[in-house]
């Protein structure tokens, strides 16, 4: 859980374990690389913006695949652009994370049958995290992805290897 | 301003058998087919003639005319041996605000075009994007490659109607 719940109840001290206060960390500055592919990028960015406020949750995007801690795949993933994907997640450093927005990111979506060019899910390349559904998911949806993602980090152990 | 018929007897009267036929029984606008080999001369025409001044190339297109014949190859795919590939241009003046659409059609066992580049820039692309789609060639085209499928794309041009989808590209599996 957070650490506010062991907060004693006078003075300035906070218990924790170093586990939580660690995943507490990480989990509320998750760098994403700053990557979009279609149009489910526009949502993305429509979650960046002031309205929706990505930063609220320590989501700033940034442009190096090296500095950043999650990667969105916002949009249609082409087999041209499927070799880049994984290149780009190579780059990352560990612990990353992985978040497939959109049907096409998560299936192949509407390509599915007849796009010769389209990479039938990113999870063909890369492991994937949280699939966000929808075409393209709203904000809202993308938020909740990126909650659920947290909550993955929240519960990691240090020791305990996760699924 | 000059009527298709009007055009198609100047290029008539200056190309003759180059110049094939004006179709107008379509339910689309006329069209002229041409030789697809002349295409380039006659683009170049089109463009420099006083009374025709067709500045702008619109669109240029690639076709699957799929009329040859329908046979099985040895894996039962329905495979097409014979008939056409066709390339339509799509021209404007704007100077004399008249259109015309040109047809070229080419054997689809060697589809050969001569490019039109020389007299519009822009069918550069438009060229490429109909190699890389049905394996059209443009004969002296300045840089035909691949433009929108991978460089090393090796399982045929996919809109042609018997392309047959790959099971593996660099080790991802294709298919759904």
């Amino acid at each position: 859980m957070g650490i506010l719940d062991k907060e004693f109840s006078e003075g300035n001290i906070v218990i924790a374990k170093t586990e939580d206060l660690f995943n507490w960390a990480r989990l509320s500055s998750l760098w994403q690389v700053g990557f979009g592919l279609a149009c489910c990028a526009i949502e993305m960015m429509a979650t960046s913006a002031s309205h929706y406020d990505f930063d609220r949750f320590g989501v700033i995007p940034r442009p190096s695949p090296r500095q950043s801690d999650i990667i969105i795949i916002s949009g249609t993933v082409t087999l041209k652009m499927a070799t880049r994907i994984k290149r780009l997640y190579e780059q990352m450093p560990d612990p990353k994370y992985v978040i497939s927005m959109g049907s096409c990111a998560n299936c192949g979506g509407p390509y599915w049958e007849h796009g010769y060019h389209v990479l039938k899910g990113v999870d063909r390349v890369i492991p994937v995290d949280v699939y966000v559904p929808g075409c393209p998911p709203r904000p809202e949806a993308l938020l909740e992805g990126l909650m659920k993602l947290q909550e993955k980090v929240r519960n990691e152990s240090m020791v305990k290897k996760s699924a | 301003m000059k009527t298709a018929e009007e055009i198609f007897s100047i290029l008539k009267e200056k190309f003759g058998d180059s110049i094939i036929e004006l179709k107008s029984d379509k339910p689309v606008e006329p069209f002229i087919l041409t030789a697809p080999l002349e295409v380039d001369k006659i683009s170049i025409y089109l463009r420099d003639n006083s009374e025709l001044l067709f500045d702008s190339l619109m669109n240029l297109s690639g076709v699957d005319d799929a009329n040859g014949e329908k046979v099985k190859d040895e894996n039962g795919n329905e495979i097409i041996k014979g008939g056409n590939l066709s390339v339509w241009y799509h021209l404007e003046s704007t100077k004399l605000k008249h259109k015309l659409t040109l047809k070229v059609s080419t054997d689809r066992e060697k589809p050969e075009v001569a490019t039109v580049t020389e007299a519009w820039k822009c069918a550069d692309w438009h060229e490429r994007e109909a190699y890389d789609m049905y394996g059209i060639i443009f004969l002296n085209h300045p840089d035909l490659r691949r433009i929108l499928m991978p460089y090393d794309w090796e399982h045929g041009y996919p809109l042609r109607k018997d392309y047959q989808n790959p099971e593996f590209y660099q080790g991802m599996k294709v298919p759904y």
